[in-house]
């Protein structure tokens, strides 16, 4: 057989894949999303069909067990409640006193619900899509996360869909600080295991009391994550070869791996 | 399938079973939770086509398999398609030396395909100056696709033998029986009397 054949659609397609390995970021982004726009149906139709498992299993439920878990759910609202009732008196009080010393208000998180449509299908990176894009107000850098904790941030904005780059994947590094000690370090990826929820926590400094079981807030430097959102709770601590500084793993608070659900925070 | 030529159709449900594999590596979770690795089934299909197929379906396969890949993916658009490219067509080229009808060599071919995939997009992406998501761990995700891509390579040919039959047109073949060249004995009706 002759390679003339060979030689010609080889390079013809070589030829289309480094024109589109070429496109400016934006341009192959936006193609990205387009494309990806394709499997939007059937995503849908995955998401119905699960609705409706749900549903019939639902159905399914004996009328003592939806008694019984009424009965928790008054209890858990009335517990939630209480607990309302404390930080709004709380929250009064903080903002008298900043009134008081002449200090910027916080402004109450507005959120808005997402379905989490599919994940990333290469090994090597941690995002997934959800189901709010351009058409819901969400912008690029948006924060996601869930009553557990931090998810991550919205890299890429579709019209109906967007992007979002997962805690733990190389392109999600930020500030964050311990609870107790208010010392702060980076959340890093960590490379070292196969538990996606364990991520490195690093250049905290030396004399910090770090110790295991501590809990890992968002420390808002940067302009990304507002202060306070949990990322988790510390496993383990060692001082990195120089003794520069301490590394952690921080073990996350929101289990990445079986998001069905997130919030998108909106400024 | 392996002597059966590709036709239009057999194109046409390749590029249906990538378009699903992808929707399906991004949708399911099951084996990332249990194993902790994606499998990917794009690198067997391109292989298969390569087997098989011809070289439009092969470079069809590969570009659009690796573009909606990419699409679902933070990896830079074109890459998969790329690394997909390079491998069906050397596949291609040497698929006469290849005993491609039987288990083992399409056991083996679905097994290189799996592996040398992850790799060359992994050179790709470095190529670009991004940071992937890299251990020791990798060597076993690297691992588990590479003998997920080598079973369901002749899999592939499985399926495709069934759905030739299901879907493709096959001509009924001649008896060897003939009316009209039936040798009539006895008597013969035309002879003098």
């Amino acid at each position: 057989m002759s390679k003339r054949p060979y030689y010609l659609a080889g390079g013809a397609a070589m030829l289309v894949v480094l024109i589109v390995l070429q496109l400016p970021e934006r341009t192959a982004n936006q193609l990205k999303l387009t494309l990806g726009g394709l499997f939007l149906p059937l995503f849908g139709l995955a998401g119905s069909g699960e609705g409706l498992v749900q549903e019939t299993a639902q159905a399914l439920t004996t009328r003592g067990q939806l008694l019984r878990q009424v009965t928790e759910l008054r209890e858990l609202n009335q517990r939630l409640q209480l607990q309302v009732t404390q930080l709004q008196e709380a929250w009064r009080e903080n903002t008298r006193l900043k009134q008081a010393l002449g200090w910027q208000q916080n402004a109450g998180w507005r959120l808005k619900p997402a379905r989490v449509l599919g994940q990333d299908p290469a090994n090597w990176w941690r995002t997934l899509h959800i189901s709010l894009g351009a058409r819901d107000g969400v912008r690029t850098d948006a924060p996601v996360l869930t009553a557990d904790g931090l998810v991550g941030r919205v890299t890429d904005v579709g019209f109906t869909r967007s992007h979002v780059v997962m805690v733990g994947d190389p392109g999600c590094r930020f500030s964050a600080l311990v609870q107790e000690t208010r010392d702060k370090g980076i959340i890093t990826p960590d490379a070292s295991t196969l538990d996606h929820l364990l991520v490195g926590f690093t250049f905290v400094p030396i004399g910090a009391g770090l110790r295991p079981g501590q809990w890992v807030l968002t420390s808002g430097d940067g302009g990304v994550f507002p202060k306070g959102i949990p990322v988790g709770q510390v496993v383990d601590i060692q001082t990195n070869e120089f003794g520069l500084y301490l590394e952690a793993r921080v073990r996350l608070s929101v289990n990445l791996n079986r998001l069905e659900e997130v919030w998108v925070l909106f400024p | 399938m392996g002597a059966v030529s590709m036709s239009r159709i057999n194109t046409l449900g390749l590029l249906g079973l990538a378009f699903l594999a992808v929707f399906a590596e991004s949708y399911l979770r099951g084996m990332r939770n249990l194993l902790g690795v994606q499998i990917d089934l794009l690198p067997s299909l391109v292989a298969y086509a390569a087997l098989t197929g011809g070289l439009p379906t092969v470079v069809l396969l590969a570009l659009l398999g690796g573009m909606w890949f990419d699409s679902l993916s933070a990896n830079p658009l074109g890459i998969s398609a790329l690394s997909l490219l390079v491998t069906g067509m050397i596949i291609h080229y040497y698929r006469g030396l290849i005993l491609r009808d039987r288990f083992y060599p399409q056991f083996l071919i679905g097994l290189g395909a799996s592996a040398a995939v992850p790799v060359l997009t992994l050179l790709g992406i470095l190529g670009t100056w991004t940071e992937p998501l890299l251990g020791w761990w990798s060597i076993w995700q690297w691992i588990v696709l590479a003998l997920v891509g080598a079973v369901f390579t002749p899999a592939c040919f499985g399926l495709s033998q069934w759905f030739n039959r299901v879907f493709n047109y096959v001509p009924a073949q001649e008896a060897s029986f003939r009316a009209d060249r039936e040798i009539d004995r006895g008597r013969d009706p035309h002879a003098d009397h």
